[in-house]
């Protein structure tokens, strides 16, 4: 047989959450797959290819997880849309995959049921196959498929061998020209709909399936601790307080290796190429650019690691429960607390996650508190500050100041997040609705490395591509504002008083002042906005153009002997509320269709960050701290 | 943490919702049950709208997650704070829902779990 390649057969990958979908999409296409985005929405499309036996190239699609085809999300409508093939940039697909999980049929046969008046061919995968025989579940597969109407297969996705069934079927029906399709007569399930089919399933499952009464005893006794009012809550903190643990303490040796990596580069550098601009571009603006924002990577990563393994776990949604009336107090749903958790990574992570709350209401008002959340890019500037400020002290014997400091700064950030949450319900929401809080607590499942490192390898290459790119396009802007224009000859200043950098600086020191900033602070604030963590690269470089080599290695140092303790308060302060991201901006533009809530997010947070620099700036001067 | 433990379930104040050991022959909303709770639904009767979100709406969820009339449920876990939201058993998935819409799902016991629970 030979391949057809003009026209790759299409499969449509559907079903509910926590049906396992996902680890058999990676199963199915392996390294083949890509993420995108369906054009001009920000619902993630994830597709891949697979080969079957005979040597077919099939085009697999995996759609967002959905109860029906009832579109209650933006994710849920482009599942619904490409199955309807309504979507003018996907061709509808030739084949229809519905993803069940074996131990939890009700649901996913509800969705069969909806799915059948599409009328398109379709193949009922029963995933977990191998959970669902251990617990006693026996499911008449002749009897099911024969009930429903549908071809049945059973599959692992995560076991070897597992899929093979699945790939015998798609290899047999794939090329095979698609059948006169009748059209669908689809049409929006009401109340009564619902009701109805969910008996039909529960018939077929009463027809076919005969389940022992021995329920997953495992995840009942874990979640006996786990949901507990006060032992889940102690765990959920203990939890976090190993992550964040984790972040800071395993990362530290690799980010150091990365920072020594760079530096070795920059001095290679220095001796292979000449002095003189070109250098001065490579060695400052380049390489010590790129290297600050990479020397993170173990940080996102360590995070990441922390949240794909919570969630495919199965805990995260466990955390939403125990969250939600907290997060309810402020306004939030509990749903909220997965995106914002991923803030503390990077809001941008976090506000791609807001997908997952389908009210628009709750969902914007998580897109505009998570960039409050303490992300890593803060980070940097925070232990700068703090290790250059702070004396590391004791406080009440155990307890360091420093440490203490960096706790406050995240607890404020929390705090201002819910508060302004709370402000957000009460004066912009009044009249819109609050979306009931309903999730499935799935049965607990043990991650699969290869699906969690897959994932994990994503996350870094989107973020290298940001560093690539976004950020060190800044850096070289910022170089370029510090170096020119060049002083004149015999100039006994510094160069970068020179500098397009030091106009900019001084030209907005008077609003800068009355916080207590310097025209240095108002020069690293612009390249700032490219990413936070950049604002400490820009100090560098500014100080490093104006003290030479040595001040670049200990910016700390530097500012010591700069500024004074009230700026530097007032420094952290703005830090905690400023918009300084470019491209978290960008992400809420996209994520929410338009620039409003864009501006609203930034003009709100430059307001915050002003006053709080100010009101912290005022008090450390009253208390002699100036 | 003092919140906590006055919500502990062991704990006999109810902070938010009045709950009760329905008679096995009546029916009672699910919102009202307490942890332990075991029985089957009857009906789900969704009182009017409720901050915005139509009654029709929230009967759809309750349907889309299985909570239809017959499924049995269970009590099984209660959140942190006044006792809310709730995780049912729902003939074999557990879902986890506020009282406030658990309210719409009319349950009655169980003959012997409600004896041998809470």
């Amino acid at each position: 047989m030979t391949v057809i390649d003009t026209n790759d057969w299409r499969i449509a990958l559907i079903g509910t959450p926590n049906s396992g979908k996902t680890a058999l999409f990676n199963a199915l296409t392996g390294s083949r797959q890509r993420v995108a985005n369906y054009a001009g929405v920000t619902v993630e499309r994830k597709s891949g290819f697979l080969q079957t036996a005979s040597g077919h190239r099939v085009n697999l699609i995996d759609l967002p997880g959905t109860y029906s085809l009832r579109g209650r999300s933006p994710d849920e409508e482009i599942a619904r849309d490409v199955i309807l093939g309504k979507l003018a940039s996907e061709s509808p697909p030739d084949f229809l995959l519905c993803v069940a999980d074996a131990t939890n049929l009700r649901v996913a046969l509800r969705l069969v049921i909806e799915l059948k008046r599409v009328h398109r061919p379709m193949l009922l995968v029963l995933n977990m196959i191998d959970i669902a025989r251990r617990r006693g579940v026996d499911i008449h597969l002749d009897k099911l498929s024969a009930e429903l109407g549908v071809p049945v297969v059973t599959s692992t996705a995560v076991r070897r061998g597992g899929i093979d069934d699945l790939l015998r079927h798609i290899d047999g029906i794939a090329g095979k020209p698609v059948e006169a399709i009748v059209a669908s007569d689809w049409t929006t399930p009401a109340v009564s709909d619902l009701r109805t089919a969910q008996r039909e399933a529960d018939r077929v499952i009463r027809a076919s399936v005969s389940e022992p009464t021995k329920p997953d005893t495992w995840t009942t006794r874990v979640d006996s601790v786990l949901l507990h009012p006060v032992w889940g809550m102690i765990a959920l903190l203990l939890l976090l307080f190993v992550m964040f643990q984790a972040v800071f303490a395993w990362a530290e040796p690799v980010m150091d290796l990365i920072k020594e990596g760079f530096d070795v580069v920059g001095v290679y550098s220095a001796t292979v190429l000449p002095e003189g601009l070109l250098q001065s571009f490579i060695q400052n603006g380049v390489i010590a650019g790129v290297g600050s924002v990479i020397v993170f990577l173990p940080q996102i990563l360590i995070l990441f690691l922390f949240i794909l393994l919570l969630e495919d776990l199965g805990y995260m949604a466990r955390a939403a429960f125990l969250m939600d009336r907290i997060m309810g107090g402020a306004g939030l749903h509990g749903r909220a607390f997965i995106p914002l958790l991923s803030s503390f990574a990077c809001a941008i992570p976090g506000i791609m996650a807001t997908r997952v709350i389908d009210n628009k209401r709750d969902r914007l008002t998580t897109i505009m508190v998570a960039p409050l959340m303490t992300c890593s890019a803060r980070i940097p500037v925070y232990t700068l500050i703090i290790a250059a400020f702070i004396p590391n002290r004791p406080v009440f014997g155990v307890l360091g100041l420093q440490g203490l400091v960096m706790f406050g700064l995240y607890a404020v950030g929390i705090f201002s997040a819910l508060a302004v949450s709370f402000v957000a319900n009460r004066f912009f929401w009044r009249d819109s609705a609050t979306p009931p809080f309903m999730l499935e607590l799935p049965d607990y499942k043990l991650p699969q490395l290869r699906s969690v490192l897959m994932n994990l390898y994503q996350r870094a290459m989107a973020f290298l591509k940001r560093a690539g790119t976004t950020i060190f396009a800044m850096m070289v802007v910022i170089w370029f504002l510090a170096s020119f224009p060049r002083p004149p000859a015999g100039a006994t200043e510094p160069a970068i008083d020179f500098s397009l950098a030091a106009m900019i600086g001084r030209w907005i020191e008077p609003v800068l002042a009355p916080i207590g900033f310097n025209w240095q602070i108002g020069v690293a604030l612009i390249p700032g906005m490219a990413a936070r963590e950049v604002a400490v690269a820009s100090l560098g470089t500014v100080y490093a153009i104006e003290g030479g080599k040595e001040a670049a290695d200990q910016v700390g140092h530097m500012l010591a002997g700069q500024w004074s303790l009230a700026t530097a308060l007032a420094f952290l302060a703005w830090y905690v509320f400023a918009p300084q991201c470019a491209s978290t901006l960008a992400v809420i533009k996209r994520e929410t269709g338009g620039w409003r809530w864009m501006l609203i997010t930034f003009f709100y947070m430059l307001a915050l960050a002003y006053f709080a620099a100010f009101v912290t700036y005022r008090i450390a001067l009253a208390l002699g701290w100036g | 943490m003092i919140q906590l433990v006055e919500c502990h379930p062991e704990a006999t104040i109810m902070s938010d919702f009045e709950t009760s050991t329905p008679d096995p022959a009546e029916t009672t909303p699910l919102g009202l049950a307490q942890r332990g709770f075991s029985g089957r639904v009857s009906a789900i009767m969704v009182d009017g709208d409720h901050l915005g979100v139509s009654a029709m709406e929230i009967e759809r969820r309750l349907l889309e997650l299985g909570i239809v009339e017959g499924v049995s449920v269970q009590i099984l876990h209660e959140g942190p704070i006044g006792r809310d939201p709730i995780a049912v058993r729902v003939n074999g998935t557990t879902i986890a829902l506020r009282r406030r819409e658990a309210m719409a799902v009319m349950v009655g016991a169980h003959d012997r779990a409600a004896k041998s629970t809470a």
